[in-house]
């Protein structure tokens, strides 16, 4: 299967579904990078470039939506999540409008434009506003499906999406059992230990799930697509029948897929957890596989965590 | 604008101050300053010209407003209760728990009010998206919103005015209310705005000047916005802060503070010889 980012599968996705006279697409002078100008090209007349000003986006985005409007708004995650996160908060979320933030460029597999683009803090920004929900989709399939599903849903949604092309963990177009807001996929069945990933971490964690098997290990992978709503259920499940949990993100591990999925086992069924992400350091510039590496974001910093957790279990 | 009209404005107006008055003087907080400044302004808007529908609030081809200047709520809220949105019995209830007349405009729990605001400077961006899709759905609503004169020492202000000017929103007027003060005293001496005609002109936008409690002004400025092809319209409304009740008119002592009963009473006193003087006025 050929890689895609699920920057591109959004623009995709929004061509697809453009055909909805509801939905207006923003952007802030980066339609190319956000892919947003496939839908300006299908759609002109509801495509709108509101220059380099996110939080104006943000805002008018949000007085579109009180007349009727599916309001999809595009820039970097760094900037959609925190130049314009006051205005994701008062003029979107408080009124609970039908406002889509539809973040590129998350994460440091940005590369090359340096810590100033990476973004390793929306997950846990965007997941403290009331109202918001936040979808990290890991390839182009579930990208599609988040983006039909954030349609057909209404009020406020983060989704957080990438810049570097990634393989596809589901099947090309992918089903609707596939994809349901809230409800974590089961990627691998495993019982001595559970992974938890998200975005294109679930990539490098189906590979860390094979190299534990190499060592006997069954572990089992949950693509935690949804980061809220948690599914608090799966989190409890794994928890029980596996005994030891491991996060894995392309964050900050303060406050993002780590935190909420401590925050569910603390509350309901604790056990071992050994977060995998950002150790709250900011990325730098470089090749997005070279930076995955020096961060510990490879199948084998995954292994590494899972032996930990598992062995503390005794 | 024919003299019964203007005077029919004028008791609107008068009875909204009392109402502002009786709203923060009952919360024993919030904003009179300000929203006795944009009085008028509202009073027009919502006792004139609004195309507007009590009895559907969110109809789809209404008018909209949006108080970019979301701190004056009770101007909003007393102008929205004179025109039957809601009872006037709940702006006793402003400001308090389970109310639902919230400190600042919202949206989502009091009809009539299209915009939750409060934040600077998002207002008029949020007017400036349901102008946008006026044009797009070839709607012929008019969009309006009211800024302070502070207000514009916001960044996004200035962001949001460049987009309506780019997108030709002519369907699109603004007001400011210039009072010239704001919580930390005059705007010349906490950050000075220079020319404010000059700056918004600059940025594409039509602009009026007016004195912004003379109805015959803001007929004629939101007639000349509506005639204005091509471009949004802002209405530069010289005002006094505090207007109509005397010891709060240009202190900017007033803009976030609530009277004691004293003053209460005293500022109803003359807020109802005013209304008197109208009833007796030919």
């Amino acid at each position: 299967m050929t890689k895609m980012a699920t920057r591109e599968a959004y623009g995709k996705a929004l061509v697809e579904f453009g055909n909805d006279p509801r939905i207006v697409v923003l952007d802030a002078d980066l339609s190319k990078s956000t892919f947003t100008m496939l839908f300006q090209k299908e759609y002109p007349e509801r495509h709108f470039n509101m220059g380099i000003a996110e939080g104006n986006m943000m805002s008018v985005a949000s007085g579109m939506a009180t007349c009727g409007k599916i309001a999809f708004a595009s820039t970097f995650a760094i900037f959609a999540s925190e130049r314009a996160l006051e205005q994701v908060r008062n003029s979107a979320c408080y009124p609970n409008l039908d406002v889509k933030v539809c973040a590129t460029h998350a994460g440091i597999s940005v590369g090359e434009d340096g810590a100033s683009h990476q973004c390793v803090e929306d997950l846990a920004i965007m997941r403290a506003i009331p109202n918001m929900r936040v979808i990290s989709p890991c390839d182009a399939a579930s990208t599609r499906l988040a983006i039909r599903a954030v349609i057909e849903t209404p009020g406020p949604f983060y989704v957080r999406l990438g810049r570097l092309a990634v393989e596809g963990v589901y099947g090309e177009y992918g089903d609707e059992t596939e994809f349901q807001i809230g409800k974590a996929n089961t990627i691998r069945e495993g019982s001595d230990v559970t992974i938890i990933a998200t975005g294109l971490m679930v990539q490098q964690s189906i590979a860390a799930v094979e190299l534990l098997k190499e060592k006997g290990i069954n572990a089992r992978l949950l693509d935690m697509h949804t980061i809220k709503p948690i599914d608090t259920e799966a989190i409890v499940k794994a928890s029980k029948e596996t005994g030891a949990i491991v996060t894995v993100e392309e964050h900050n591990i303060l406050g993002g897929l780590g935190g909420a999925v401590a925050e569910a086992l603390s509350e309901n069924a604790p056990c071992l957890l050994k977060r995998v992400g950002l150790k709250d350091v900011f990325g730098k510039s470089g090749k997005p596989e070279a930076l995955l590496q020096v961060y510990h974001l490879m199948p084998e910093d995954i292994v590494a965590a899972a032996l930990e957790v598992i062995a503390k279990k005794g | 604008m024919e003299k019964s009209k203007e005077k029919e404005l004028k008791v609107f107006a008068g009875h909204m101050r009392k109402l502002i008055i009786e709203a923060v003087f009952s919360a024993q907080s919030g904003h009179p300053g300000g929203s006795l400044s944009c009085t008028d302004i509202l009073a027009y808007l919502y006792g004139e010209k609004m195309r507007i529908n009590t009895s559907d609030p969110t109809e789809t081809d209404r008018d909209r407003f949006v108080l970019s200047k979301g701190h004056c709520a009770p101007a909003l809220y007393a102008a929205l209760s004179q025109r039957g949105f809601f009872s006037k019995v709940a702006i006793k209830d402003f400001r308090k728990c389970g109310s639902m007349l919230q400190g600042h405009p919202c949206r989502a729990c009091i009809p009539g009010v299209d915009m939750s605001t409060g934040s600077l400077g998002q207002g008029i961006s949020t007017a400036v998206g349901m102008a946008l899709m006026g044009k797009l759905d070839k709607k012929d609503y008019r969009v309006f919103s009211i800024l302070g004169d502070g207000e514009l020492q916001e960044g996004q202000v200035w962001e949001a005015l460049m987009s309506a000017a780019h997108y030709k929103l002519d369907n699109l007027t603004a007001f400011i209310d210039f009072n010239g003060l704001q919580i930390d005293g005059k705007t010349a001496d906490v950050m000075n705005l220079g020319s404010i005609a000059d700056k918004v002109r600059a940025f594409g936008w039509n602009t009026v000047e007016i004195d912004g409690h003379d109805f015959q002004q803001i007929e004629a400025a939101v007639a000349e916005a509506e005639s204005k092809k091509g471009m949004p319209t802002m209405i530069v409304s010289k005002t006094h802060k505090g207007k109509g009740v005397s010891f709060m008119e240009d202190q900017a002592g007033w803009h976030g503070k609530a009277p004691n009963q004293e003053q209460y009473d005293a500022a109803m006193v003359e807020l109802d010889a005013a209304l008197a003087a109208l009833e007796v006025e030919v």
